[in-house]
């Protein structure tokens, strides 16, 4: 009985295993039909840009991409699928043969991160700040039924590759003669944010910490983002790379949409608090002056204010 | 996961597992094209046990006459949707409403609360956050003194609110953990109902967010008693569960006859215990 238990737990490891070698030898033997587009925004600093749209509803909406080293290369994001990391891995490919040390996830939202399986090997450290693993497995089994119930390809838990090192302050990484210094954030986009200065060119890359023409999403804190924004914008940079937005932009008047965005929406929400107003009326009046300057504003704007009016009423 | 356990039809199977299975199956059903229909998810959950285990074989009047359900369309944030309850019948000594029932129909616990209500409410008001997981209907059932029950109901479209965090620091959620905020809005006046919010600083962990790596469950811990009185009086008492939101925020009317002490009471699903209380002093109508 136990003999004939045991028997059979170790077919179904067996086929199981099977099944992953399958899977990974055809998934690393794939040819590279598609390859993403690349900017070159400066020297060994490559952007496939995004395309403004809503996950699971539309491929390849935050600008991702890579730095090249001398010794080896750094993914900062990976996109918003399988296919999209295997595109942007292919593309990669096509200007340099060496390998990826470093995967960087800016943070946990879909369309940065569930690429990453495309360059999961025994040379590629995953970096991410150290609540991404907290953040990851708290929202993987959304993001399981949300890609269930979409057109966008199939999810699995194993593409949610979470981080083998995690940053609490700062982190160099060196690429050979290029360092890269990964820098955690608190509470702000998310409650997870990494931003990546490539030293050598001085390009800042700032993950969803500023939104360009795409509206702002605010899934951390207010008050925590207003803050990070001002301390980064302190700080000088040759150009930066937002999540969302142009693949290059100046800084750091980059940031003054959405910190223009974010400030209207404290001070609105408090007034509209202060006035004895309630949530279901800030959804309808708070903030609406900026409907104008984003997209996407319908899809995410009284998103926004419940975060924003579930925070200030606790100021 | 005790707390899946004797929590209504979906969730009474030993296992999350096999209540996760359950609710995926029942998905994947209403899924189904042409028949994710509102009617068909009426009857696939509310008729094929919900109502049932709820209330038996007691009729439910279908109706906005005495209690009216309001609910957005589409949830913005699933994990916060505003949803109230109009009254349409003042709370008398002859008539009133005893008690509001919430059911969601598709949430993992389908109960989000039951709240008893007395004459000294003045109206039966009620507005509050609940988390909503799949489309489906949002249902407020109102039981009158005289035992009949009257339902309103919302389908409501909005996914991921009972297994997604808010997205706030869980860390700063905790340090605040069991403040209590308590206040009157506009000026309260003798005899009349003055509107009240209360507002719990309370994580509300479901339970259900799921470590895709250990599949280990976070465990539970929310608000599940909320008592309210005034002068010693039950104003409000309420059973709630992982349906409200994080932070639950109650709006509701008490009538207050003379000046006193509003006062709180907060149960949690760890037995810990908050409290606080709020002097009301009604000013008096001359004219």
């Amino acid at each position: 009985m136990s003999l004939s238990k045991r028997g059979l737990s170790l077919l179904g490891w067996l086929a199981g295993l099977a099944l992953w070698f399958f899977c990974s030898a055809t998934t690393s033997a794939q040819s590279c039909e598609a390859s993403a587009e690349l900017s070159e925004i400066a020297p060994g600093v490559f952007v496939r840009p995004g395309r403004h749209g809503m996950v699971f509803e539309t491929p390849e909406i935050a600008n991702v991409g890579f730095v090249i080293g001398e010794r080896c290369v750094a993914v900062i994001d990976t996109g918003g699928s399988y296919a999209e990391g295997e595109s942007l891995r292919c593309a990669m490919r096509n200007l340099t043969t060496l390998p990826v040390c470093f995967v960087i996830n800016t943070h946990a939202h879909p369309d940065h991160i569930l690429g990453n399986l495309a360059f999961k090997s025994a040379q590629t450290s995953f970096i991410g700040h150290s609540k991404l693993p907290r953040a990851m497995a708290l929202r993987g089994d959304v993001y399981l039924a949300r890609a269930a119930s979409s057109d966008q390809g199939r999810l699995t838990p194993e593409h949610i590759v979470a981080p083998d090192r995690t940053v609490e302050n700062t982190l160099e990484l060196d690429l050979g003669n290029r360092t890269l210094r990964v820098e955690a954030h608190p509470s702000a986009h998310t409650d997870h944010d990494l931003s990546v200065v490539d030293i050598e060119t001085g390009t800042l890359w700032l993950g969803d910490l500023v939104f360009m023409r795409h509206i702002p999403v605010l899934d951390g804190s207010l008050n925590g983002w207003l803050a990070v924004l001002a301390k980064l914008t302190a700080q000088p940079a040759q150009r930066v790379v937002p999540g969302h937005g142009p693949v290059r932009a100046a800084w750091p008047v980059a940031a003054d949409d959405t910190v223009r965005y974010l400030t209207l929406l404290r001070d609105e929400t408090r007034l509209w608090l202060a006035n004895g107003g309630d949530l279901l009326g800030a959804q309808t009046q708070v903030g609406y002056r900026e409907a104008p300057r984003w997209l996407l504003f319908d899809r995410h704007h009284k998103r926004n204010v419940t975060a924003a009016v579930n925070e200030i009423e606790w100021e | 996961m005790g707390i899946m356990t004797n929590r209504g039809l979906l969730a009474t199977s030993d296992t999350p597992d096999k209540a996760r299975l359950y609710r995926w199956l029942l998905g994947a059903l209403l899924a189904l094209p042409g028949i994710a229909v509102a009617g068909a998810a009426e009857d696939a959950v509310w008729l094929g046990g919900l109502k049932a285990s709820y209330f038996g074989d007691r009729p439910i009047v279908e109706s906005d006459e005495i209690i009216q359900l309001e609910a957005p369309d589409r949830a913005q944030f699933a994990a916060i949707v505003p949803i109230s309850v109009r009254s349409k019948i003042p709370q008398t000594a002859e008539r009133y409403i005893k008690t509001i029932t919430f059911i969601i129909d598709m949430n993992p616990a389908p109960l989000a609360g039951r709240f008893h209500f007395m004459q000294a409410n003045g109206s039966a008001d009620l507005s509050m956050r609940v988390r909503i997981n799949a489309y489906g209907w949002v249902r407020a059932i109102a039981e009158t003194n005289d035992g009949k029950l009257y339902m309103s109901k919302r389908f409501v479209k909005g996914s991921g609110g009972c297994s997604a965090p808010a997205g706030a620091d869980i860390e700063a959620a905790m340090t605040r953990l069991g403040r209590i905020k308590l206040k009157t809005r506009g000026v309260a006046r003798l005899g009349e109902p003055v509107l009240t919010q209360l507002m719990i600083s309370h994580p509300n962990l479901t339970g259900l967010q799921m470590d895709q790596l250990t599949r280990l469950y976070m465990p539970a811990h929310f608000v599940k008693q909320v008592d309210v009185s005034f002068n010693g009086k039950p104003i409000i008492a309420a059973e709630t569960d992982i349906s409200i939101s994080e932070n639950p925020n109650f709006q509701f009317y008490f009538v207050p006859e003379r000046a006193g002490v509003l006062r709180v009471d907060v149960i949690d699903s760890k037995g810990l215990r908050f409290a606080n209380t709020l002097a009301v002093e009604p000013a008096v109508a001359l004219n």
